[in-house]
Order: C-alpha cells, then sequence, then structure tokens
C-alpha cells in the first residue's frame, strides 16, 4: 500500500485538513492532494470496478490519462479523480460498474436504470 | 499444401461482406484464400452501427426485403456458429426494433412507406405496429415528449459488429482459411481457366474468385467482365460513454451495445471519399437524440467518427457472376451486419456450387443498366 513520504511535508507547509466523505465516511483529506491521492492516503488502492466485467481498478497512471481512476464526486460519475484537487466537504464514491442515466432527468422525462448485477 | 499460390477460391476483401463468405466457404471445406487491403482500406466494417436489421428495407425491391428477413432469421444459426468456431459471443440480440418519429410529418411518412412496401407483389410481409407517444412510452421507458410516435417490427435486432468481424476472421482460419493481410489486390485476368491475381507483389491462382472489395469493387469488377457502379456514403456516429443497461431495444438510429456503449446515428451524405466527422451533422444526431432521451444530456460523447457506406446506383445489393468470365462473383451491398448470415450461409455455398440460383437473380447489376430517358 502507498503511503506518504514523510519530508515532502516540507514542499506543502501550509497544508491544512480538509473534510470529505469517502463512501460515505468521514475522512480528513491533505490540501493540495488529489482525488486519487486523497483515496490512496485513505488506504483504498481501488477506486472503481469496470462496466462490463466487474473488475477493480484503481488510480495507474496519476497523470490524466488512463481514466482508471474514475469515481463519483459530489453525485458526478466517470470524474478523473488524478485530474481533480480535492476540496473542502466534497463527497467522494467509488464507482461501481458502469454509470447510470438518471442523474440528470427531471421527473417528467425519467428514466429507472436496472439494479447493478 | 504443394503449391501456396493455388486456391479453389479467391475472395477479395476481408470485411464483412468477404470475411463472412470466406467463413462459409472455409466451413464447406473449400480452399480459400482471403486477401485484404490492410489498415489504409476505407474499412466500412468497421465504422458501421451494428444493426441486423429487417424493418422498412425493400422498397423498390421486394427480393431484397426478403432476403434480408431471410438473413435476419438465419442470424442465430450463425451467432451459434461463431460461439463454437471462434469462442466469441457476438451478442446478437433481436428484440425487436423501433423507429421513432420526432414528428407528425415524420410518422405519417414513415407509415406511407411500410404501406407501400408491404404493398410490392412478391414481398413476404411481416407484422409491425404503428405506436403512439403513450403506447412507445410504456415500451420504451425515459422517451422525451417530442417522440410523437413510431413503428416497430419483432425481426429487427443488433449486434457487436467489431466482435462479428473478429469471430468472422477467426472461424475462417479455424476452418483452414488462408488469410494474407496487406495484400491489396491490383489486377485480375483469367488464364488457361484460372483467374490470376496480382496483389501487392505476389501472384495467386484460384479456380473462382469472389470481389468482396466494397468500394474498391469500382475498379476491380470491370477486369473479370462485371460492373459495380458504387460510390461511398458517409456516415457518422456519436459514441457516449458506456452506462447501465437502460435502453432493451435496438431504435434505427440509436442503440445500447451489449457493453453498455450508446451508439447514436447515422447521416447518409453525399461526401466523396471525405471520411471526416464534421459538426454540423453532430450537432443534429445529439439534438435528435436529446429529443428522443432527454436525460443522455448529462452522458458524455466519448468519440466520434465517420465511415463511408458502399452504396450501389438503387441502394440494393449487387450479387452477380460474370458472363464473360464464369467463375468471376462479384458481392456488394451497404448492409454487412444484417447479410452477414446471409452470406455465409446461403451466398457462400451457391458461390462454392458455381450458380447464384434464382433467388438472387433479381440482385444482378443487369437492373442498373437501364437506359437514360433522353
Amino acid at each position: 500500500m502507498f503511503k506518504r513520504l514523510p519530508d515532502l511535508a516540507a514542499f506543502h507547509p501550509d497544508a491544512r485538513a480538509l473534510a470529505v466523505t469517502i463512501d460515505g465516511k468521514p475522512f480528513a483529506a491533505r490540501a493540495g492532494d488529489t482525488v486519487a491521492a486523497t483515496l490512496f492516503a485513505a488506504g483504498l488502492a481501488d477506486c472503481r470496478t469496470t462496466p462490463v466485467l466487474g473488475s477493480a481498478r484503481g488510480p495507474f497512471c496519476m497523470m490524466g490519462v488512463c481514466f482508471d481512476c474514475l469515481v463519483v464526486i459530489d453525485g458526478q460519475p466517470n470524474q478523473q479523480g488524478c485530474m481533480i484537487p480535492v476540496g473542502e466537504g466534497m463527497r467522494i464514491q467509488r464507482q461501481q460498474g458502469a454509470r447510470a442515466v438518471a442523474a440528470a432527468a427531471g421527473p417528467a422525462d425519467g428514466m429507472t436504470p436496472e439494479a447493478q448485477p | 499444401m504443394a503449391n501456396p499460390a493455388t486456391f479453389d477460391i479467391a475472395v477479395v476483401g476481408g470485411g464483412l461482406v468477404g470475411a463472412a463468405i470466406g467463413y462459409g466457404l472455409a466451413r464447406g471445406g473449400v480452399q480459400v484464400a482471403l486477401l485484404d487491403e490492410g489498415d489504409i482500406a476505407y474499412r466500412a466494417s468497421r465504422g458501421n452501427f451494428g444493426l441486423v436489421w429487417v424493418q422498412g428495407k425493400g422498397l423498390g425491391l421486394a427480393p431484397y426485403s426478403n432476403w434480408t428477413q431471410l438473413s435476419a432469421r438465419r442470424w442465430p444459426e450463425l451467432a451459434a456458429l461463431l460461439r463454437a468456431d471462434a469462442d466469441t459471443d457476438v451478442a446478437l440480440e433481436q428484440p425487436g426494433g423501433f423507429h421513432l418519429c420526432l414528428s407528425e410529418r415524420e410518422l405519417e411518412v414513415r407509415v406511407q412507406t411500410l404501406t407501400r412496401l408491404f404493398a410490392q407483389p412478391g414481398l413476404e410481409a411481416y407484422p409491425f405496429e404503428v405506436l403512439d407517444h403513450a403506447a412507445l412510452a410504456d415500451r420504451i421507458p425515459g422517451i422525451g415528449s417530442a417522440v410523437v410516435g413510431g413503428t416497430y417490427t419483432r425481426l429487427d435486432g443488433h449486434v457487436n459488429a467489431l466482435k462479428l468481424l473478429r469471430a468472422l476472421h477467426a472461424g475462417f482460419g479455424k476452418h483452414g482459411g488462408t488469410y494474407l493481410p496487406n495484400t491489396r489486390t491490383e489486377r485480375l485476368q483469367s488464364s488457361g481457366g484460372r483467374f490470376v491475381l496480382e496483389a501487392h507483389g505476389t501472384t495467386l491462382r484460384a479456380s473462382k474468385i469472389v470481389l468482396a472489395a466494397g468500394l474498391g469493387n469500382l475498379h476491380l469488377a470491370p477486369q473479370v467482365g462485371l460492373a459495380a457502379p458504387v460510390r461511398p456514403q458517409r456516415g457518422q456516429i456519436l459514441v457516449l460513454e458506456r452506462v447501465r443497461r437502460f435502453l432493451h431495444h435496438p431504435l434505427a438510429t440509436l442503440r445500447q451495445t451489449d457493453e453498455g456503449t450508446v451508439l447514436i446515428g447515422d447521416s447518409q451524405e453525399e461526401a466523396g471519399y471525405d471520411d471526416t466527422v464534421g459538426l454540423a451533422v453532430l450537432a443534429t444526431l445529439a439534438d435528435r437524440a436529446l429529443r428522443t432521451f432527454p436525460a443522455l444530456r448529462d452522458v458524455r460523447i466519448n468519440r466520434t467518427w465517420a465511415a463511408l457506406r458502399v452504396m450501389s446506383p438503387d441502394g440494393f445489393p449487387v450479387y452477380e457472376q460474370s458472363r464473360a468470365q464464369p467463375g468471376a462473383f462479384l458481392a456488394t451491398c451497404h448492409s454487412g451486419v444484417t447479410l452477414a448470415a446471409a452470406h455465409a450461409l446461403e451466398l457462400a455455398p451457391l458461390i462454392a456450387a458455381g450458380d447464384l440460383g434464382p433467388r438472387l437473380q433479381p440482385f444482378s447489376a443487369e437492373r442498373l443498366h437501364v437506359q437514360k430517358a433522353t
């Protein structure tokens, strides 16, 4: 598992704690980290399961190209965790399978996705 | 093999049409070579929409509807064969398909079209339903209020077209077919009862040849006494990110693949050999899709692409054996997915037997040779 290098703290002398939730549980993230780094800091190596086979995936490239770090942030699915700085009050959820399409649907035009397998 | 450059049949073109015919021939025990141009080819087979579609086809040529229906009926058999031969599930689903209309005028034209289609002599009629918004909303949850109505037939379906192409090639190899990639066929001639193909620096001989080279047939066919007056017709497709299954039927212009991807198509543009996408058409496709399913508004577009359909002057397939050089066959169509089962299981045995027979007679290019009125 990943752990933070102690001497790197010197580069972020003013890093403060940010209150976020990960899968609904409170966590103290550190300002300056990305969402993907926050998940690592919380001891989570996997952040999603794949849409077709349901295999676990975690942040890999940490630079925006592999798209393996997709998470749900504040209700928005398929967000690249490694490209988004963690923020105060963020609700981070690991993404299970493919996203649903109902998120933006109003009641008049809503659709009910199937339950996840 | 004594002479690796001699085959019973050489199929020119490794796309869906050539691969389906090649697979059918190889299954029948014929020694087949499949000559494929390579990745520089226009490759309609890698840009198509993936429908196995019957509804509405054949207005102007009833046998085309019947041929399409036959292929749709035999598709489950093809899928089962590919599962066994290529260990591939091509994700065939035939739950019936909807053609949705976004205005009263569209619906009126749609119903008129189907009515005229079924009035044609010789057409094997199939049931279809005309549905209003309320009836559609029951069967396709999530449709927008802009959808005024639509038509449904239970014959329609869809398939994973990329897996299909791969499976046809794998099945072809499993049955002993010889695949020759990066082998663009340049010249054809017959000599001593055999055909000689000059392709990418090599020479092959075959007792029969099948031209299934898509737009390439335009220049190959005349070399063996055939005519393939085909032209490119561009289609553009939007590909959305994968979402949980919400759509259980293919629509004529929108479908959700077995893996969750939403495909939105499909334009019909006369743009020559320009296979690039353009925002004007893509915006129109997106607008219609959003009026059909408003909840897609926040779903991202992952990619877009364009590909070139292989269109004959009247839009129908051409199947023909050369009279001047018997043994040379032509096969061209713009529905290589829908017709894959017919090509593998019906057309291939006819080609192997050397006679296309009465069923395919209406598809001769002779129908295109009507003199222009002066």
